[in-house]
């Protein structure tokens, strides 16, 4: 608030929300002991962030008084407000949430400690309580619990009373040492390929985690190294910007040039694992961009995409699998890709045509049930004969490209095929968007009356949506099927579906880039829905964090981790024309970023 | 007549158009042909009509034919009780709660739990009737608290932003509630404890042999709805209910609390779920996860088939969907020749979901939706 009288008694009470802190106390305590039930805590303290300090099993319960505090302090100020001034109340108000938070755990505890409710939930066991209690008496382990709490949440209140600097320096710092945690075996195989063996034996632990060592230097070097090397990278940014278009564009062709190459160069220094679980989520950022095409810029909410997979996958092993029961021309894989495409394509044609008239949230039900009607068709024993049934197909062989066979068992060859139609359907997708077609679909999904009488035919513009998604999603089912060399209807599940969605929301609708982020961190940390990630111990509650992101990320940041600009714009219209009307002035700034 | 931009009069008939005829046609042909063959079969199997297309074709007797029925109209009533949940929340927020199924299955699962817990204390089988109608209401309590805490939490933020978010958002609710039935109550199938032999016993009933479970369902069935049916009709918050679903705005000026008969209307929805997750208790005695997802689909079609935001449309949605998918494998599918008919249950479900937005968008009863949600 402004200051309108000089009383001091006005500067003194700050007007904290104490209802508010009050209130995410409680959710705090409520999500401890959800948290705890669900198993996270014994389920994940096999993986341990800083050798014998901190385990994931921990950080799932002591993130949330931090979190939470530092979230119940946070104030939204209004355009024209002044902010309030913070003061020494905002840490206790912290510390009031984090001791809430672990109030949370101290109640389950003594309910465990006197009740048994193990028979309908499964988690209810000495060994959480054990766990909980720090492996000693269980008093100790609540008071340990208090207190921790209390002093996370005064951290996190405290968040708000520190000058920003220091508030990003300790996320960089939390941020950067989660990450090398997490990113461990990624970072081991990658090392070991450049023969660097010692660095890592000097960071990490033997068996998992970072030493405390490890974390200290890995800390100092994320403060280090933006102070040191900031400056010069913003000069040289700056620098780009102010570059002569032609120059610019010049620069930018050359960067992507020089990263393409280093992509194709790295699978040749990474191990069998870490290749693996690349192909994997690279099989995802083809479905991911394909259902971006769809969701993202033509604003059509296709929950059957599983379907389209599943056709590029089944096409794939009936063409070139000798074990097809049906129809057997074993077919060399580049061939079959021709036909797979056109089949798939015409499915999409097929699916598209009856869906496309429909409301839009009809359609994504319809799609949703064509997806199962076609995984039921390939399961069915009626069409056992051409699919194979529950048995599936197998027998299929890789792709022969002459030099080596692409097959499942050497995974670095299918992290580079995935490579070759991850370029192809980037450079595909980014000509579409900007494309006629691609501006047409944009503005189907603003708005569809105005589209159509702006002379777009809606019609024939979803419908190619709906085709091309399908066709990047069928390179991504024939290279499945050529990569596991087998397949069967458990493959494409609804579950699929919904994860490619959650993929393409959470790194951002509409966003190339966002995208690719997004496979990455999802599918690559905590993996899809069979493969797993970097976090194997994730593999139980991955689903539980998809479902909890999606309603996350829609309710607080629709636009997604990369936001595109236009999208965001009409997500967030009303504010922009209120920011605008608060300013006295109505933003006529069209232009477009390329973000 | 409109142009291209290169100046072609367009024709007012697409392709698509022209396509989706077929696809219509394609529809009623293949129905009434199978429809004819099985009545051929049933006139005599050796009828070569009926030996056309499905040479090992038996037909089917009056009992089975029955039977096959009363099970469907049993599981139908059940689709339709959910189906009123997602009926009325289109009614009134013009979305599709996805989650709804969910909340279906929360009521199944904490009918297990208590129905066990009875179980065990020995209770189930003194005091049958007073158990039951303790789970019942334990789990229409519990189905009711989700349906309002997810109202609460992920959809009344969302209120008045692009239609596609809310539906987004439920996917991720329901999503989450699956998962979170997984890490607190583990992956397995869980049973229902078993019931009292007189209640299972088949009787004889206006010519058809009923199981008595089956018959508690349909009874139940039509009593919640005979009770919506004066809620809402009957009643001032029924009436709130419909004013809102006409139009929030005015609603809100002639007086109503708008998020109250929201609320209102997530928790009817919500009770209606959890009984209809204690008939699914009673009928299949076996609840997991993911038992919400299909009865929740099928029962959003069952509400379209109906017409959706009528409530009598949606159990009478429900009703024909149950019979349809019970019946269609072997009166349809199987005289057309198509093998192992039985596991094409659920690909008839959405077929029916499928057939009937090509051809009768608006429902068989109608829908009755206000101007903006039509859009």
């Amino acid at each position: 608030m402004t200051a309108i009288s000089n009383d001091p008694s006005i500067y003194e009470t700050p007007g904290i929300n104490w209802r508010r802190q009050i209130r995410f106390g409680l959710i705090g305590a409520l999500s401890t002991a959800f948290i705890s039930l669900a198993g996270m805590p014994v389920g994940l303290d096999g993986r341990s962030i800083i050798q014998p300090v901190l385990s994931m099993g921990y950080l799932s319960l002591l993130w949330v008084p931090f979190v939470f505090a530092s979230i119940a302090g946070s104030e939204v100020v209004l355009e024209g407000m002044a902010e309030r001034q913070r003061s020494a109340r905002d840490l206790w108000a912290g510390a009031l949430v984090g001791l809430g938070s672990s109030g949370g755990v101290v109640l389950l505890m003594i309910l465990i400690q006197n009740f048994d409710l193990r028979d309908p939930l499964v988690n209810w066991s000495p060994q959480l309580l054990e766990l909980l209690s720090f492996d000693r008496s269980a008093a100790f382990g609540m008071v340990i619990w208090l207190v921790l709490g209390t002093f996370l949440g005064f951290l996190g209140g405290s968040m708000h009373v520190v000058p920003q600097k220091f508030r990003s320096a300790t996320l960089t710092v939390c941020l950067s040492v989660f990450g090398v945690s997490v990113l461990e075996t990624f970072l081991t195989d990658l090392l070991e390929g450049f023969g660097l063996e010692g660095l890592t034996d000097l960071v990490y632990y033997k068996r998992g985690g970072l030493e405390v060592l490890g974390a200290v230097a890995v800390a100092a070097l994320a403060l280090a190294v933006p102070l040191i090397a900031g400056p010069r990278v913003a000069r040289v940014k700056t620098q780009v910007i102010e570059m002569p278009s032609e120059e610019r564009r010049r620069v930018n062709l050359a960067l992507l040039a020089v990263s393409a190459a280093l992509l194709f160069v790295l699978p040749f220094f990474l191990g069998k694992i870490t290749n693996e679980l690349l192909a994997n989520v690279g099989l995802f950022v083809l479905l991911a961009l394909g259902l971006n095409i769809v969701v993202g810029l033509a604003g059509i909410l296709d929950l059957g995409y599983v379907a389209f997979f599943a056709v590029g996958g089944y096409t794939t092993a009936v063409l070139t699998s000798p074990n097809s029961p049906g129809f057997s021309p074993e077919l060399p894989w580049p061939v079959a890709l021709i036909a797979v495409v056109i089949l798939t394509g015409l499915v999409g044609l097929f699916i598209g045509a009856p869906v496309i008239r429909m409301r839009g949230d009809y359609l994504a039900i319809v799609t949703l049930g064509f997806g199962e009607i076609i995984r039921l068709l390939f399961l069915s024993d009626w069409l056992s004969g051409w699919f194979g049934g529950a048995q599936g197909i197998t027998n299929i062989p890789g792709v022969n490209v002459g030099i080596a066979t692409v097959k499942g068992t050497d995974p670095r060859s299918v992290f580079l095929l995935v490579l070759v139609f991850c370029g192809i359907a980037i450079y595909v997708s980014w000509r579409l968007e900007n494309s006629r077609l691609g501006r047409a679909w944009m503005a189907i999904r603003e708005d569809e009356d105005v589209a159509e009488a702006m002379g777009v035919n809606t019609t024939n513009t979803k419908l190619m949506a709906f085709v091309v998604g399908a066709v990047l999603a069928s390179f991504s089912g024939a290279i499945f099927s050529a990569k596991v060399g087998s397949i069967f209807p458990t493959s494409f599940l609804m579950l699929v579906s919904i994860i490619i969605l959650v993929v393409v929301i959470v790194g951002g609708m509409g966003n190339i880039t966002g995208v690719i982020v997004g496979a990455l961190v999802l599918i690559g940390v905590l993996g899809g829905p069979k493969q797993p990630g970097l976090l194997q111990e994730f593999s139980q509650f991955k689903l539980l964090i998809y479902g909890a992101l999606l309603v996350w990320m829609m309710l607080k940041r629709p636009e997604g981790l990369v936001p595109n600009v236009r999208r965001t714009r009409e997500l967030h219209q009303e504010e922009f024309l209120q920011d605008a009307w608060l300013k006295g002035e109505i933003d006529t700034d069209d232009q477009e970023g390329t973000a | 007549m409109a142009t291209t931009h290169d100046g072609k009069p367009t024709s007012r008939v697409l392709w698509v158009d022209r396509f989706l005829a077929l696809i219509r046609i394609t529809f009623v042909v293949l129905i009434s042909v199978g429809l004819i063959a099985f009545v051929a079969q049933q006139i005599d199997p050796q009828n070569p009509l009926a030996r056309w297309l499905n040479p090992d074709a038996t037909g089917l007797t009056a009992p089975q034919f029955k039977g096959l029925l009363v099970t469907g109209l049993a599981q139908g009533a059940m689709y339709g009780l959910i189906a009123l949940g997602y009926s009325m929340v289109y009614g009134v927020l013009g979305f599709i709660n996805f989650a709804h199924g969910e909340v279906f299955m929360v009521g199944a699962m904490s009918g297990m739990i208590t129905s066990n817990k009875l179980a065990e204390a020995g209770l189930w089988e003194d005091a049958f009737v007073f158990s039951l109608l303790f789970v019942v209401v334990t789990s229409i309590l519990i189905s009711t608290a989700t349906a309002v805490i997810m109202e609460r939490i992920a959809y009344r933020p969302l209120r008045g932003s692009p239609r596609l978010i809310p539906l987004i958002t439920s996917i991720g609710v329901s999503f989450f509630l699956q998962n979170m039935s997984v890490v607190l109550l583990g992956p397995g199938a869980k049973s229902y404890p078993s019931l009292p032999s007189w209640l299972s016993q088949k009787r004889s009933l206006l010519g058809f042999e009923i199981e008595g479970t089956k018959l508690v369902v349909l009874l139940t069935a039509a009593v919640s709805m005979a009770g919506l049916w004066f809620l809402v009709e009957r009643t001032k918050t029924g009436k709130a209910m419909r004013a809102v679903a006409e139009d929030k705005e005015i609603a809100a000026l002639m007086g109503i609390d708008v998020n109250r008969t929201i609320v209102t209307t997530f928790a009817v929805g919500g009770a209606m779920a959890g009984v209809a997750g204690i008939l699914w208790g009673i009928l299949f005695r076996s609840v997991i996860h993911t038992t919400g997802f299909l009865p929740g689909i099928k029962a959003f079609s069952a509400a379209v088939v109906g017409g959706i935001g009528n409530l009598g449309g949606a159990m009478a949605g429900g009703l024909s969907l149950g019979a349809a998918e019970a019946t269609a494998p072997l009166v349809l599918l199987e005289p057309l020749g198509v093998d192992g008919v039985s596991q094409l249950r659920d690909a008839v479900a959405f077929a029916v979901l499928i057939f009937v937005l090509l051809v009768k968008p608006s429902g068989l009863f109608g829908e009755r939706l206000s101007e903006e949600d039509r859009a």
